[in-house]
C-alpha cells in the first residue's frame, strides 16, 4: 500500500515554510557563531572554554538559573492556582502584574532590584543586620533570574488549570479521596507537563539573561561573574573567536538540558495517558 | 475626467516642489553623525549648537549634528562594523585604532593629523571619598590598606577601569618601584574592590547611590559632575600623581567621503581646538589643551603630576596586550 496520505492538506508547503523560517531566524545566526569558532584550533578552543574562571561562571549561571526556575515553578504554580481558583477584588490587576517582568527593560529591572536589595535599600536594610547580603552576591543573581522568569510558569500552568474540569475533583472527593489525594492524583498529573514546560522556559531565559544580572551581581570573578558577562567582556576586547567559543559551549549545554526536559515531559505525558 | 486631470497635475506639481525642496535643502544643509562614548552627553549638548552657530556664520550653511552615545568599545565596534559615523570621539586611542585595524576606515597614522595626538582635551583619574574623608585617603598607598573598599569599574570593559589600573601601576613605577612591585600593588588594590561594574556610570551609582565603598576612582570631569548632581556629599582627593587620559577624535575618512561631508566634519573636529570649544570643555571639567583657556580655569584643574600611557607603558597597543588581554596582568590578579 502506498504511504498513507495525510488528510490535512498543505503539509509540504507549511513544513517548507517552517523550515525556512526557523533557518532564517534561528539556525543561520547560530551557525554563524559556530563558524566563527573555527578560527580557533581545537586545543585553543578547549583552553578557552575550560579556563577556571569560565568554568566558575558556568556553575554560577546554570546553578542560579536552575534555582531561579525551581523557585518560579513552586511560586508560579501557587500564583496560577490563586488566579484560577479564587475570585477576589483586584484579581485582574494581579493578573496583569504577572506579565510585567516581560515588558520591563531588563536593565531597569536590574537597577530597581539592586536599589531595593542593596544595604541601604528598602529590603536590604533589614536583611543586612541579619548577615544576609543579597545585592552584589550570588544571591542577587538568583533574585534577578527569579524575577525575569516569573511569567513563564504562571502563563503555562494557568490555561491548563482553567481547562481542568471540576467534575473529576468532585468525583474523587465523592469516592473518598482526601484533599491531598485529590491534588496529587488528579490535579497534579494534569498540570505536570505544563509546569515542566514553564520551568524549562524560565530556565532557558535565565541562562541567557545579561541586562538585569550585571547590575545586581557585583561581577567579581569566581564569585558573581556570569557567563554572558564573560562573553561581553571578550567582545569588548574584540576577541570575537573566544567569545563565540564560550557562547557555543553555552548553546550546547542549554540545548542538551532543554532536550532532556522535553524528553522528560514526553515521558511523563505518555505515562499519564497509558495510565488512563 | 476633469477632476482626475487636476488631481494628476496637482500631484506632479507637488512632486516637483517636493524634489526641489529636497535638493535645495541638500545643498545648504548637511548633517554629521558623531559617535561618542557614554559620559560626553552633556559636553556635546553644549558644543554642537555652538558649532552649528559658528558654521552658519562662516558659510551660511545649516549643519545638524546627530549624536550616538554608549559604552566606548561597543560604539567603536558599531562604527567598524558599518555604522556610518562622520566623526568618532573616544576616551582612549585603542577605540579609534580599531577603525583602522578592523575596517581600514581611517589611515594608521590618524593620531598625527590633529594637534596633541588628535586629542583636543584630556582628563585624569582622581579619587572621590565620602564627606569629611573618614578613612583619611590621601594618595594611592591608602587605597591598598586592608579594610578600605575601593570602587573601580572593570578594566576589561571600561575606559575608567583601564585608566585607573594603569594609573596605579604607573604610580609605583614613578616612585622608583619595579614592575613586580607594581603588579603586587595593583593586585592588592583590586583585592579591595567589592564590586566590578561594567561601566563608569555603573560604578558611580554603586558608590554614590548604594553606599558601597570608601572611595571611587573615576575621571575628573565625572567627579565634578557627581558633586554637582548629587549635592556636596563627597570630597574630591587629588593623588600626587595620576595618568593623563586623552580624549582623541577622528574624522572617519571613508564615510565623510561617501557622505561628501569632509569639509564640515574637518571644521567640526578643528572646532574642538578653538577657544570657544576649549572653553566649553573647561565648563564641563574636561581639561583643555589650549594654554590660555587652561590658565583661566586654573582653580578647577589642580596641577598634578601626570604621566601618559605612551611614556610609561610604551603606547596603548602594548599596554592592552600586557595588562588587559586574556592572560594579562589583570587576569592574573583573579587567577586561581
Amino acid at each position: 500500500m502506498a504511504k498513507q496520505k495525510n488528510v490535512l492538506p498543505g503539509f509540504n508547503l507549511s513544513l517548507g515554510f517552517t523550515i525556512f523560517y526557523l533557518s532564517l531566524i534561528v539556525l543561520i545566526p547560530l551557525s554563524a557563531a559556530f563558524i566563527k569558532t573555527t578560527d580557533l584550533s581545537l586545543s585553543e578552543f578547549w583552553t578557552i572554554v575550560t579556563a577556571p574562571r569560565v568554568v566558575a561562571s558556568y556553575q554560577l549561571t546554570f546553578g542560579a538559573s536552575l534555582l531561579g526556575a525551581l523557585i518560579n515553578a513552586v511560586f508560579g504554580l501557587l500564583t496560577a492556582w490563586v488566579l484560577v481558583r479564587y475570585t477576589f477584588p483586584g484579581k485582574k490587576i494581579i493578573d496583569a502584574l504577572v506579565d510585567l517582568p516581560f515588558a520591563l527593560p531588563t536593565a531597569v529591572a536590574g537597577i530597581a532590584l539592586t536599589a531595593v536589595y542593596a544595604g541601604n535599600g528598602w529590603i536590604g536594610q533589614w536583611l543586612e543586620p541579619l548577615g544576609i547580603k543579597v545585592a552584589f552576591t550570588p544571591i542577587g543573581v538568583i533574585v534577578a533570574l527569579t524575577f525575569i522568569g516569573l511569567p513563564f510558569v504562571v502563563r503555562t500552568v494557568q490555561p491548563v488549570l482553567e481547562d481542568l474540569e471540576a467534575e473529576t475533583e468532585e468525583a474523587a472527593a465523592s469516592l473518598g479521596a482526601n484533599r491531598w489525594q485529590t491534588f496529587s492524583k488528579i490535579i497534579f498529573p494534569a498540570i505536570w507537563p505544563a509546569l515542566l514546560t514553564g520551568f524549562a522556559l524560565a530556565f532557558a531565559r535565565a541562562i541567557g539573561e545579561y541586562g538585569s544580572v550585571i547590575f545586581i551581581a557585583g561581577n567579581v570573578p569566581f564569585v558573581s561573574e556570569i557567563t554572558p558577562l564573560i562573553i561581553i567582556t571578550k567582545l569588548e576586547q574584540y576577541e570575537y573567536a573566544s567569545a563565540t567559543a564560550i557562547a557555543v559551549v553555552m548553546l550546547i549545554i542549554s540545548f542538551l538540558l532543554l532536550f532532556a526536559i522535553n524528553g522528560l515531559q514526553w515521558w511523563v505525558s505518555r505515562r499519564a495517558s497509558s495510565d488512563n | 475626467m476633469f477632476k482626475k486631470a487636476v488631481f494628476k497635475q496637482g500631484l506632479i506639481g507637488a512632486l516637483i516642489s517636493a524634489s526641489v525642496l529636497l535638493s535645495t535643502s541638500a545643498l545648504a544643509d548637511s548633517s554629521l553623525l558623531n559617535v561618542s562614548y557614554d559620559v560626553t552627553r552633556e559636553f556635546y549638548k553644549d558644543l554642537n549648537p555652538a558649532f552649528a552657530k559658528f558654521w552658519k556664520q562662516k558659510t551660511g550653511e545649516t549643519v545638524t549634528i546627530n549624536q550616538s552615545h554608549g559604552g566606548s568599545s561597543k560604539q567603536a565596534r558599531s562604527v567598524a562594523d558599518g555604522l556610518e559615523a562622520d566623526i568618532i570621539s573616544m576616551n582612549q586611542a585603542p577605540d579609534i585604532d580599531v577603525l583602522y585595524d578592523r575596517a581600514k576606515l581611517i589611515p594608521k597614522d590618524w593620531q598625527k593629523r590633529l594637534p596633541h595626538g588628535s586629542s583636543p582635551t584630556s582628563s585624569t583619574i582622581v579619587f572621590l571619598v565620602r564627606q569629611g574623608n573618614p578613612k583619611q585617603i590621601k594618595d594611592w598607598d591608602d587605597l591598598v590598606k586592608p579594610g578600605t573598599a575601593v570602587v573601580i569599574p572593570n578594566p576589561k570593559t571600561s575606559g575608567n577601569g583601564k585608566y585607573s589600573y594603569l594609573a596605579a601601576w604607573g604610580y609605583v613605577l614613578k616612585k622608583g618601584g619595579t614592575e613586580a612591585q607594581a603588579k603586587d600593588f595593583v593586585g592588592k588594590l583590586f583585592k579591595n574592590v567589592p564590586v566590578l561594574d561594567t561601566g563608569g556610570r555603573g560604578a558611580t551609582t554603586t558608590f554614590a547611590q548604594r553606599d558601597i565603598g570608601d572611595v571611587l576612582l573615576t575621571f575628573e570631569n565625572e567627579v565634578n559632575l557627581i558633586n554637582k548632581e548629587l549635592g556636596n556629599k563627597f570630597d574630591v582627593v587629588y593623588p600626587t600623581t595620576s595618568i593623563l587620559a586623552e580624549n582623541p577624535i577622528a574624522v572617519v575618512d571613508k564615510y565623510v567621503d561617501k557622505h561628501k561631508t569632509r569639509t564640515v566634519a574637518q571644521a567640526y573636529a578643528d572646532f574642538h581646538y578653538s577657544e570657544e570649544g576649549q572653553e566649553i570643555a573647561a565648563k564641563h571639567y574636561i581639561r583643555p589643551s589650549l594654554a590660555s583657556v587652561l590658565a583661566k580655569h586654573k582653580a578647577d584643574f589642580k596641577p598634578i603630576d601626570l604621566f601618559s600611557v605612551d611614556d610609561v607603558f610604551g603606547g596603548w597597543t602594548k599596554a592592552q596586550k600586557t595588562h588587559f588581554a586574556d592572560g594579562g596582568t589583570f587576569d592574573a590578579i583573579y587567577a586561581r
